[in-house]
Formats: structure tokens, C-alpha cells, sequence
């Protein structure tokens, strides 16, 4: 970004933003908002108690295990939907609905399945993350080159061969899917979390809100914020050192 | 058919009769659903250590016959004898050469150059130690540790073309390996590709839609027409090996001979 011919950096944006934050805080402009100066403040209150740490590893043993799941099934379901044309047509109609569904407006129905409960975060986490995974692994498969896969077989390459191939040559693909579910793992952990109410970062909020500890609720949103982008960031940096041969085989 | 088996059709010039058929193509048909009639009644046999071209308007079949002698299609009737004996998939007497080259971007040059030997089984040591011969053979000595995003076109064609030598077949299928590569590297390669058949001794299936190329690299063209794909003519060019690719372009053999193809082409391509 330039103004007035000077080269500005793209956090200076943020800062007119916390600049701006600060101003309606001080002036109590707005009741839900402290001071940002407040607000920085309560963030080490909040990530020194100890129920900040309880609600930590809970959001991330459900993040983890819904993501786990997402993977597990998301990409086999993505490989049999790029290979078999049956099975695509049955089940591309459902996957693309979930995809864009408001899976919010299905936690109660997990709750009332599940429990109230990490269970039930936990499928919250899975049905945000799988479907992108499974489409992204579909749509890889589909476009491995067919070259590739005779060039393999013209060598007597077994089963088991060229599924190496087919993997190797979608994994850009698949990667991709990877990152989005990840991305889209932590709104579900959070949302189910709000939803449920009473574990983990949702009870924590929860509390916040009960107490009316406006700067501790924005502290944490704000660290939540943080932990996601900062998980993006690190897979999109995976991505890269496989990303240099996808632009190759078109 | 039978007739264009031993003369040549319209110019009366009589061509030899294989004497050492290495593949036999046996009343090949090929049909593409139930509608698409890509080749009929095919009947040729391939001599061994020679280069035979496939040569004809696009659509004629081609690729479609180069794969089916490779195992990679199936006929939908006929057979393909390699060697005197029926086949029906791929074996290691035949490597194919891709027109897109088909090489594994998250390999490196000699990984790739190495791929059918591993497919194989061959131990690590000894299919890298082959596979590093076969680059060097190609000119590609010092790349090997490249990755096919860092080559040229035609550097890339060589790693495909090393793939194939290294697993030592005897029959060399080339489906239009120089049309993606550039005019002087192609001619380069044309070049590169008769060294390869003096030194190496193979045989070579050799699809191109150039006339000039076929006529300068092969001892036989066969000459197929579209819809559905037939043999139309059988040509042996019979020009001098010695003679130097400058001069070749103004020897009148050579002429004669592009100018006879384009006449027996032509009347399909409008
Ligand atoms: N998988 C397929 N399904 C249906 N029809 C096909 C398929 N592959 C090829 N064909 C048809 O069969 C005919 C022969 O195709 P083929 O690719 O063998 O021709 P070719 O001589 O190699 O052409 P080109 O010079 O364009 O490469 C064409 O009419 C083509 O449209
Ligand atoms: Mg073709």
C-alpha cells in the first residue's frame, strides 16, 4: 500500500484500527467495547488462569480429534469420488449441500445426539472440516493426468503403484483441502463450543459475558483470533514446499 | 490391404516384404462406444531394427493403434503378437514415450529416468546406476538431481526418452515426441533419434503428423486414413543415411517423396 507516495507497510492499517478502538474505549463511545489498552491487559489475566489453560486443552483435543476424523474419511471418500463416476453421482449432491449449508443450525441437532459435551464438539469440528477436504481430494484425483497413470501401467505398475501415483500427483489438491478444513475446523470448534456453552473456550466466554469482563471476552477473542491465523499461516507455508510442482501439470 | 502389403499403392514401386516381424498387428479393429470407428481391419507387421512411422490427418488413429500395440487399450477385436506371441497388456519388450512427456513433477530427472526400472523391481543401486547411463545418453549428463519444472520442453522429452531406454525394451513406441518441443530442438532430436537406432538397435513405432520428419527419420511410413482409420499407403523413402540433413532438403528423392505423401494426404484434410 502507498499514500502520498510513501510505501506504508500492511500492519499500519491495523494500528489506525487499535487506534481507533482505543479512542471509543477511552470515551466509553460504546459499553461493549474497553479500551484496547484495557483489553491487552486482561490478556494476560486470561492466559495465566488456570481455567484458560483447562479450556485450551479441551478445544484442542476435540479440534484435533474432529479434525482427525475429517481426514481419515474426508480424503478416502474424496479418492472414491474421483475414481468411480457412480459414486460421485451419488454422493456429490450431498457433499456440495453440506459444504455450504449453516452447519450452526445443526449443533442442536448434535446435541441432542451427542450430549452436551465434547463429543458433540467434536462432530461440530468434523462436519465443518470434512467437506472441503473431500471435494478438494475429489477434485486432485480428477485431474491427475492420464499420461501419468498409463506412463505407470505401460512399466506393469501394479494396484498399489498406481495409487502412489494418483495420490502423489493430487496431494497438491489435497493439501489445499487440508488447509480450508483446518480453517474451517476452528470455526467449528468455536461454535460448538459457544453453542454448548459449558466447555471449554465457550464456557470461558460464557463466564466472561455472565461478569460483564468486557476487556477478558475481547482478550480472548482476540487470542482466538490469533491461534487461528497463525495455524493457517503455518499450513500455508507446508503447502508451499509442495505447491512448486502443481502449476506443472497442466 | 494385401496389395498395399507388397507395392506401393499408386506408385507402383514395390516394397519389401518383412522379413523379421517383430509386431504383428493382426485385423485390428478398435471402436470407441458403439459409434466411433477409430480403426479397421488393420494388418501390418513391423520390422526389427527398423523405424516405422505412422502417418496421417489427425483423427486417423493413431495414438489409438500406438496404444494398442502397447497394451495400454484393448482392441475390440483383433490381436497384436510381439516377438511371434499374442499380448494383450503391457510388457517389458515395449516402452511408450509420452507426447507430453508424463513425467512425475515431484521426481527429480534421475528418479524419473528410473521410474520403470523400480516399477520393475530393479534394486535401488543398480536402476539408478542405469538410469544415469540413459541421461547421459540423452545429453542430459549433470541434471540429474533437476527437477522436470527446471527443463526446457525438450530436455524434459529426454528424461521421457531415458525412461524408456533405461528398461532396455526392444520396441520403442513414440507417440508425436518432438511436437512439443521447439523447431530446432526437434531437428536436433531427429538427428539424435537415428544415432539411437544405429547404436542401440531397436525398433522404433514412430507417430508424427510431420511428412518432412517421417520421410527423413523412417525406413517405413505407413500411411493411415480417417474415418474409420485404414492403412492407405505403405512407403519405404529409402534415403541416404549419409546424406547431410543441409543437402537432404534439396534431394530430390526426398522431395519427390514429401510431395507424393501430401498428394495421398491432402484430399482428407480439406
Ligand atoms: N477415449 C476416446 N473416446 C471416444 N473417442 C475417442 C477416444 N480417443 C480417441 N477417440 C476418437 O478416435 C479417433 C482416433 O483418435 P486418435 O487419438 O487415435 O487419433 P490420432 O490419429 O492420434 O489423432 P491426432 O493426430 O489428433 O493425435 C478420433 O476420431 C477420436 O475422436
Ligand atoms: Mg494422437
Amino acid at each position: 500500500m502507498t499514500l502520498y507516495g510513501y510505501h506504508v507497510p500492511k500492519m499500519a492499517s491495523l494500528i489506525v484500527w487499535v487506534i481507533l478502538w482505543e479512542i471509543v474505549g477511552r470515551f466509553g463511545l460504546l459499553m461493549l467495547f474497553p479500551p484496547f489498552t484495557e483489553v491487552i491487559a486482561a490478556m494476560g489475566e486470561v492466559v495465566t488462569s488456570r481455567s484458560f489453560a483447562e479450556a485450551i486443552r479441551i478445544t484442542v483435543i476435540s479440534y484435533l480429534l474432529g479434525l482427525a476424523l475429517a481426514l481419515v474419511l474426508g480424503i478416502p471418500l474424496g479418492f472414491l469420488m474421483g475414481l468411480s463416476r457412480a459414486a460421485d453421482k451419488l454422493l456429490n449432491m450431498w457433499v456440495n449441500t453440506f459444504l455450504s449449508a449453516p452447519l450452526s443450525a445443526l449443533v442442536p441437532v448434535f446435541m441432542i445426539l451427542f450430549g452436551l459435551g465434547t463429543p458433540t464438539v467434536v462432530v461440530t469440528v468434523f462436519m465443518f472440516a470434512v467437506w472441503i477436504i473431500v471435494l478438494d481430494t475429489r477434485a486432485g484425483v480428477r485431474h491427475v493426468a492420464p499420461s501419468l497413470l498409463e506412463m505407470s501401467r505401460s512399466f506393469g505398475a501394479s494396484w498399489p503403484e498406481l495409487f502412489k501415483i494418483i495420490f502423489l500427483a493430487a496431494l497438491p489438491e489435497i493439501l489445499a483441502g487440508i488447509r480450508l478444513g483446518m480453517i474451517r475446523g476452528v470455526k467449528g470448534v468455536v461454535i460448538g463450543q459457544l453453542l454448548v456453552s459449558i466447555i471449554g473456550v465457550g464456557a470461558l466466554f460464557s463466564l466472561y459475558q455472565q461478569n460483564f469482563q468486557m476487556a477478558h471476552f475481547w482478550a480472548l477473542v482476540l487470542l482466538l483470533f490469533a491461534c487461528a491465523l497463525s495455524l493457517a499461516e503455518l499450513v500455508a507455508r507446508l503447502e508451499k514446499r509442495i505447491q512448486y510442482y502443481a502449476g506443472e501439470r497442466n | 490391404m494385401q496389395l498395399s502389403m507388397t507395392t506401393a499403392a499408386g506408385s507402383g514401386v514395390p516394397i519389401a516384404p518383412v522379413r523379421e516381424p517383430i509386431v504383428e498387428v493382426r485385423n485390428v479393429s478398435k471402436l470407441y462406444g458403439n459409434t466411433v470407428v477409430a480403426l479397421q481391419d488393420i494388418d501390418l507387421s513391423f520390422e526389427k531394427g527398423h523405424l516405422t512411422s505412422l502417418l496421417g490427418p489427425s483423427g486417423c488413429g493413431k495414438t489409438t493403434l500406438l496404444k494398442i500395440v502397447a497394451g495400454l487399450l484393448q482392441p475390440s477385436s483383433g490381436e497384436i503378437r510381439v516377438k511371434g506371441k499374442p499380448v494383450n497388456g503391457p510388457g517389458a519388450e515395449r516402452a511408450f514415450v509420452f507426447q507430453d512427456f508424463a513425467l512425475m513433477p515431484w521426481a527429480s530427472v534421475l528418479e524419473n529416468a528410473a521410474y520403470g526400472l523400480k516399477v520393475q523391481g530393479v534394486a535401488k543401486s543398480e536402476r539408478e546406476d542405469r538410469a544415469r547411463h540413459y541421461i547421459g545418453e540423452v545429453g542430459l549428463h549433470g541434471f540429474e538431481k533437476k527437477y522436470p519444472h527446471e527443463l526446457s520442453g525438450g530436455m524434459r522429452q529426454r528424461v521421457g526418452l531415458a525412461r524408456a531406454l533405461a528398461v532396455d525394451a526392444d520396441i520403442l513406441l513414440m507417440d508425436e515426441p518432438f511436437s512439443a518441443v521447439d523447431e530446432q530442438t526437434r531437428r536436433k532430436f531427429q538427428e539424435d533419434l537415428m544415432h539411437l537406432r544405429e547404436v542401440e538397435n531397436k525398433t522404433f513405432l514412430f507417430v508424427t503428423h510431420s511428412i518432412e520428419e517421417a520421410v527423413y527419420v523412417s525406413d517405413r511410413i505407413v500411411l493411415l486414413s480417417p474415418r474409420p482409420g485404414r492403412v492407405s499407403e505403405i512407403i519405404d523413402p529409402q534415403i541416404s543415411r549419409e546424406i547431410s540433413p543441409d543437402d537432404l532438403r534439396r534431394d530430390e528423392n526426398y522431395l519427390d517423396t514429401v510431395e507424393r505423401i501430401w498428394t495421398g494426404i491432402k484430399k482428407y484434410v480439406e
